[in-house]
């Protein structure tokens, strides 16, 4: 049990996502300027993660491996991810419109979200079993969630503040960004401290 | 003939001048930021996605008559997706240091943006050849990029540049910051402030040029823009 719970803090706070692993970083930059469509964003990512890992653990333990096809595995997992995201997509349409009507935008956005495939090629990489891959995979969304929620509000305050001229739009975003990733470096050796 | 040369000359130069993938288009920033902590993984992630863009380049291009319009994201993926296993089997074979070096940066090839987003863009709708030097200036464009982000933060975060090819795998040049380098820039932090740097210098140079700064391209240079939008227009009907 304490595994699993210092794989969930390590992947939200030391190894975070999008501020030190640099995965995700083009809707935590594109679509960021608003709490709500960020958190709506991460709920998304979180979301597709999960089902991903779920689908793509199996088929690469019993069919992948079993069959020594490991060298398949970029072009499974990707497809694979393509296809479960419009399934998910066509499921929540028919079956769920309040929440399709909250996630669906984000959701064609996300096939290309190098967070999804990145979770999934390293929980193989890490050699996690089913429920460590899980625990993984739900830090790193979560972690992911965090990330954009935050920078929502950093991006929010910039709005109303003072930018030299040739710093305005994208570079100041990004130096934001960097102060941002800079107070996650503070919980370096966090985890391990706390659950030695 | 020589109209042609010109423009296949235009196809190839306007990658790493004026649509620089990185810091005019804001494509393929992941990778750029995770692998440019020294010049010798940049450079290799460079040459790396260069290899892939310029081969899925051709190959949806000579496919394009035959890719229904309706499946071609998918269709395109798989081709990329081909193109990227080959290529890390023979980084694998040939310089795997170079593989530990890009972990799991080099299968993430398959969903840089910069990919997708020169074949719905240009490889979909243009000749081979045209398609091929596309994919060549657009792969310098980004190696180019990288090699300047790499540069600077191997530089200013270790004081020095250390390529295994070179050198018997020492420091090319003995350590100028002694032995405090600024350590923050091989660090995450130091990724997005020199990228931020670089991108006001790319916009400061643009408009010297007359051309516009680099937009926060929320989702317009998306390679899945028109996708997602559509879905956008459908739930507003609603």
């Amino acid at each position: 049990m304490k595994w699993y719970l210092s794989l969930v803090l390590a992947a939200i706070l030391t190894n975070n996502f999008v501020l030190s692993k640099f995965l995700g970083i083009c809707p935590f930059l594109g679509v960021s300027k608003q709490l709500k469509t960020a958190s709506g964003m991460g709920i998304a990512v979180t979301f597709v993660m999960l089902m991903a890992t779920a689908v793509t653990f199996p088929i690469n333990k019993y069919l992948l491996e079993q069959f020594n096809l490991e060298y398949l595995q970029t072009i499974v997992f990707i497809l694979v991810i393509a296809a479960l995201v419009q399934l998910i997509e066509i499921a929540l349409k028919k079956y769920m419109p309040p929440l399709y009507n909250a996630l669906g935008i984000y959701l064609p956005l996300i096939t290309t979200n190098c967070a999804v495939l990145g979770v999934v090629v390293l929980n193989v990489e890490e050699g996690y079993n089913f429920a460590g891959a899980l625990a993984n995979t739900f830090g790193a969304g979560i972690g992911f969630l965090l990330a954009m929620v935050m920078f929502a509000g950093v991006r929010e305050r910039m709005e109303s503040s003072d930018i030299p001229e040739r710093l305005k739009g994208l570079p100041i975003t990004l130096v934001a960004a960097s102060l941002t990733s800079m107070s996650f470096l503070g919980f370096t050796g966090v985890v391990e401290g706390m659950l030695g | 003939m020589a109209e042609n040369k010109r423009s296949l000359f235009k196809e190839f130069s306007k990658g790493f001048i004026d649509e620089n993938p990185v810091l005019r288009l804001v494509l393929g920033t992941c990778p750029t930021l995770a692998v440019s902590t020294s010049v010798e993984s940049a450079v290799g992630m460079g040459i790396a996605a260069s290899i892939v863009l310029i081969c899925s380049n051709i190959a949806i291009s000579a496919l394009r008559k035959l890719i229904p319009s309706k499946v071609r994201i998918p269709a395109y993926i798989v081709i990329i997706a081909s193109f990227v296993t080959v290529v890390q089997m023979l980084v694998n074979a040939f310089v795997p240091t170079l593989n530990e070096q890009l972990g799991v940066y080099l299968p993430l090839i398959v969903v840089n943006c910069i990919i997708l987003g020169r074949a719905e863009a240009f490889a979909g709708k243009n000749n081979v050849l045209a398609s091929a030097f596309d994919g060549l200036g657009m792969g310098v464009g980004f190696t180019t990029a990288l090699f300047c982000m790499g540069f600077i933060r191997e530089f200013l975060g270790t004081g020095t540049i250390t390529i295994s090819l070179l050198n018997g795998g020492n420091a090319l040049f003995p350590a100028v910051f002694g032995d405090n380098p600024m350590t923050i820039f091989i660090l995450a932090p130091g990724g997005f402030f020199v990228f931020g740097m670089l991108i006001a210098l790319a916009n400061f140079i643009a408009e010297k040029k007359g051309k516009k700064a680099a937009q926060l391209h929320s989702c317009k240079a998306c390679p899945m823009f028109e996708t997602c939008t559509s879905g956008e227009k459908e739930a507003e009907e609603k």
